[in-house]
């Protein structure tokens, strides 16, 4: 949705002896549609729209974010705004100038060729319900679902010192969930959930996937799970999907890697990290095989954009080249506490929280190995695909994840199914036995819409692209 | 606020046709947010919002829709007619839906609490200086909080409440936290000093050189914080009866294989306290309490109408996403002070973190140690512990594996802030349990 609002006019409204002022008008959409069980149980539109008012006086950023877009209002919110400034200058802990809000110009559209509205309400839920019909493969799927969720986001940001940024986003959501159960045994295999389908599209995105065709195989493989045999416990060979690959990232790299954290803001909240700022340009990570970068370019990838919320232009940058730590996942503030070079990840959830350090698109980088060739490297090993469990520790050492779906693989080839597949490790030591990274052919673009962090809250898009890889000397388990 | 929910719920009901039905509710705040780290201030901010839901009904079939109040009345207006075309339009395309919740009207409810909060220009000094010469890091949430609900049958709630909530931790140099959580309604200086005063106290313990515990079974103390999380867990996916329909709730050995938790193990949903709404979105009003876990055994599961329509069960009137929203659970009868002696040889854990189930149907959930959390031998607190992973089964350590629970409740409030600040508490007592297993 294009604003009517006449931003520049609201920014001439504030009239404050302050450093700095910058205004971000953020307006967001949400569509979803769901089909549970052969009946619509969402047909919602929701929208939120305000502006946040970012004032720097005495070296102390202050905000009110107000969705009283006249002159009026956001004079008064600059002016409350200011006060809570200046009153916590006096006990700041950094003290900032303009140069932590630069001045950058510039636009940006995600990729889409068929609009929101392209398809009727009602042709989305016959979509829904033809998938729905794919997943209900039998009498022992107690329960399918298939759902969409159109995203769309206008973002203009303007400042004092002459930022001037447009970006509209278009995003879709898709997933496809089957549950057999028979008592208490019970499976849901699902579309890789809400992380599996999250990109900046259109409604092209029902044209090109076989999406009954993969409702079909979600509904078989979720009763074929009831049946299969527990994976087996041990420490063996694991080669993990991208659609788990994405959250392994997110957890164990992402997060570990924002400085905000590092720098101990998180640590009543999300957590520290085991990162240290002298780390940087030093600690091996992971593996030779191991390269990870910041990549707001990729083509739609979940969390491409071409400015953070800090109105800094967004570029690609390498985190870990060859397993070694290069750059960490710092904004412009961040890069000036710290004094490390930083990337453009200064971002908020709405025009209600001020921007923090972020993840957008933080990918694992293909290597040269095609999947037949992964799983021929493994004489004694599982391969597992699509989340379903997650958790890491505050410093994001520790972590254990599940996933839906797992196969025993047998003198380098796949073989039976089993169930409840879950692995645990310590972050720097699992991704130093990254034994082997799959080719473009195993590369797959993931995200997720709600990675959550900071205080007060915020929950943000991320995007995450990776192969499939190998891992050595993994800590494999299954159900109870 | 209440004044601008009224007018425009009114001129909304008022542009309904005949047969077409409209539920709608609000959410709305007035908030202070600090963000504090090194004892000193790093963000600061305030944030007025304020969301109108509009469930329409017409033709069988449900539409929603929801949108920004802007405080302009023609503006919000404008937002909400548009909404309510689309929505009638959208009607006319969708499937039927046959187990819609129509509205009711059971009744209103007005409740506007008052309090003698922290005013927003003074709450940096009121709180920096007790946290002098420390590493204190956290956030304060202040000011007021607005909840709503209206039908076009005439059906009317209103919930208005002012509080503060002080989340911090305090760390030692060699990284090592306590946490605290000040909250309330009326500001008390005094009082806020000599809590932070015990924070500090405990900080003491934590300058002991960390041990490193190995993976295997203790018997475990959870003081009230730590439960809470755990009863948390009974929020996805476990006491939704919608979630056990669908064959993805933890709570389906209770349910399907008669199994039974322990004996000194009852939950109740219970809105006595008056601490968060009584209504939900739809506008229902919940009973006084609801008993879902009773001696270890699975009384009731939460139902929303929709829920009861869809299986033909009688709803209890939960919110539709069937989660608790005023949980307490029952006291035993071990004191405070008898905790450590009983422990003997064990863990003393204060705050667990980022639990997920790892094995729903069985039960099983993983999660970590965070704060303080203790070695204990010989009856004494020995030194605090390095992080552990821990994955055990809630069949155990609400089950068999329950040895004692704590003769007294906390409040454990809901600190979220997530889209908007959260409403309500957990009420629980801490627990102590035999065989929990840490895993790495």
């Amino acid at each position: 949705m294009k604003s009517d609002i006449d931003i520049k006019k609201l920014l001439s409204a504030v009239d404050l002896p302050v450093e700095w002022v910058g205004l971000r008008e953020v307006y967001e959409a949400h569509t979803p549609r769901m089909i549970r069980d052969g009946f619509p149980v969402a047909n919602a539109r929701s929208s939120t729209h305000g502006v946040m008012v970012e004032v720097l006086t005495d070296g102390q950023f202050g905000y009110y974010g107000t969705p009283d877009m006249t002159p009026e209002g956001i004079s008064s919110a600059a002016e409350k705004a200011y006060r809570q400034a200046k009153i916590a200058a006096r006990n700041g802990l950094f003290k900032f100038d303009e140069t932590a809000r630069p001045a950058f110009k510039g636009q940006y559209q995600s990729p889409f060729t068929k609009k929101r509205d392209s398809l009727s309400a009602g042709a989305l839920n016959e979509l829904l319900i033809e998938a729905y019909n794919q997943l209900k493969v039998s009498e022992k799927i107690v329960s399918a679902s298939s759902l969409c969720q159109l995203i769309e986001t206008s973002f203009r940001f303007i400042s004092s010192n002459g930022s001037d940024i447009e970006q509209d986003f278009l995003m879709l959501e898709f997933d496809l969930s089957a549950t057999a159960a028979d008592g208490t045994n019970q499976q849901t295999r699902t579309f890789g959930g809400m992380r599996g389908t999250c990109r900046q599209m259109g409604l092209e995105y029902f044209d090109k996937y076989e999406i009954m065709a993969n409702a079909n195989r979600i509904g078989e493989q979720a009763i074929e799970l009831l049946d299969a045999d527990e994976c087996p416990s041990g420490e063996m060979d694991l080669v993990i999907a991208p659609d788990q690959m994405m959250l392994q990232i997110h957890e164990s790299i992402g997060h570990a890697l924002e400085v905000d954290r590092i720098l101990g803001d998180e640590r009543n909240y999300a957590g520290w990290s085991f990162v240290k700022l002298e780390d940087f340009g030093k600690l091996q990570y992971g593996s030779e095989l191991m390269n990870i970068t910041f990549d707001p370019t990729l083509e739609s990838e979940f969390a491409s954009y071409a400015f953070d919320d800090g109105g800094l232009e967004a570029t690609k940058e390498y985190l870990i080249k060859d397993g070694i730590l290069v750059r960490g996942l710092g904004g412009k503030e961040s890069q000036i506490r710290s004094g490390l070079d930083g990337v453009a990840n200064f971002r908020s959830s709405g025009w209600n929280r001020a921007p923090i350090d972020r993840m957008a698109n933080i990918n694992l980088e293909p290597g040269d190995l095609a999947f037949e060739e992964l799983i021929g490297e493994v004489k004694s090993g599982v391969y597992m695909e699509s989340n379903k469990s997650w958790s890491i520790d505050d410093y994001r050492n520790k972590f254990q994840f599940g996933c839906e779906y797992g196969k025993i693989i047998e003198d380098g080839k796949l073989t039976k199914t089993v169930k409840n597949p879950n692995y645990r490790g310590i972050s720097t030591p699992f991704w130093n036995n990254l034994k082997g990274v799959g080719n473009n052919d195993t590369f797959g673009i993931y995200g997720t819409p709600n990675c959550g962090k900071g205080e007060p809250n915020q929950v943000i898009r991320v995007g995450h692209a990776s192969p499939a890889c190998l891992f050595g000397n993994v800590e494999v388990f299954g159900g109870v | 606020m209440e004044k601008t929910f009224e007018k425009i719920s009114e001129s909304l009901f008022s542009k309904l046709n005949k047969d077409e039905n409209l539920i709608i509710s609000f959410s709305g705040e007035n908030s202070q947010f600090i963000r504090f780290n090194n004892a000193a201030v790093r963000q600061t901010g305030l944030v007025d919002d304020a969301d109108l839901g509009l469930k329409f009904i017409s033709n069988g079939r449900t539409c929603s829709a929801g949108f920004t109040i802007s405080g302009d009345f023609d503006l919000d207006l404008k937002r909400g007619l548009d909404e309510i075309n689309r929505m009638r339009k959208e009607s006319s395309e969708i499937p039927e839906d046959p187990f819609l919740v129509m509205p009711t009207d059971s009744g209103s409810s007005h409740e506007v609490k008052g309090a003698d909060g922290l005013p927003f220009e003074d709450s940096v000094d009121a709180i920096l200086p007790a946290v002098s010469g420390v590493d204190f890091v956290g956030i304060l949430a202040n000011g007021r909080m607005y909840r709503g609900s209206a039908n076009n049958l005439g059906q009317k709630h209103w919930f208005e409440t002012e509080s503060f909530c002080l989340d911090y931790s305090l760390v030692t140099p060699n990284h090592q936290m306590v946490k605290g959580c000040y909250a309330g309604s009326k500001w008390n200086q005094d009082d806020y000093e000599r809590y932070v005063k015990r924070s500090r106290e405990k900080l003491v313990l934590m300058d002991r050189k960390p041990v490193k515990v190995g993976t295997g079974e203790y018997k475990t103390w959870f003081e009230a914080a730590a439960v809470a999380d755990f009863l948390g867990m009974f929020s996805w996916n476990g006491i939704s009866e919608a979630s056990l329909r669908q064959g993805c709730s933890g709570f389906g050995r209770m349910r399907h294989d008669d199994a039974r938790l322990s004996e000194k193990f009852s939950v109740i949903e219970d809105f006595s306290p008056g601490l968060c709404p009584k209504f939900n979105s739809n506008g229902e009003i919940s009973p006084d309490k609801i008993s879902l876990i009773e001696n270890g055994q699975l009384i009731n599961t939460l139902v929303s109408s929709r829920s009861a329509k869809e299986y033909g069960v009688d709803s209890n009137y939960a919110e539709s996403g069937e989660y608790m929203r005023s949980p307490r659970m029952e006291v035993g009868k071990l004191n405070q002070d008898d905790v450590i002696r009983e422990i003997e040889k064990g863990l003393y854990l204060s705050n667990i973190h980022y639990l997920n189930w790892s094995d729903n149907a069985g039960g099983r959930i993983t999660g970590l140690t965070r704060y303080a959390c203790f070695w204990v031998e010989g009856g004494e607190i020995v030194a605090p512990i390095e992080t552990m992973r821990f994955d055990d089964s809630f069949y155990q350590f609400f089950g068999n594996n329950l040895l004692n629970v704590e003769d007294k409740l906390t409040v454990v409030p809901e600190v979220g802030t997530y889209g908007q600040r959260s409403l309500g508490a957990t009420r629980c007592p801490g627990i102590l349990v035999d065989s929990f297993a840490l895993t790495l």
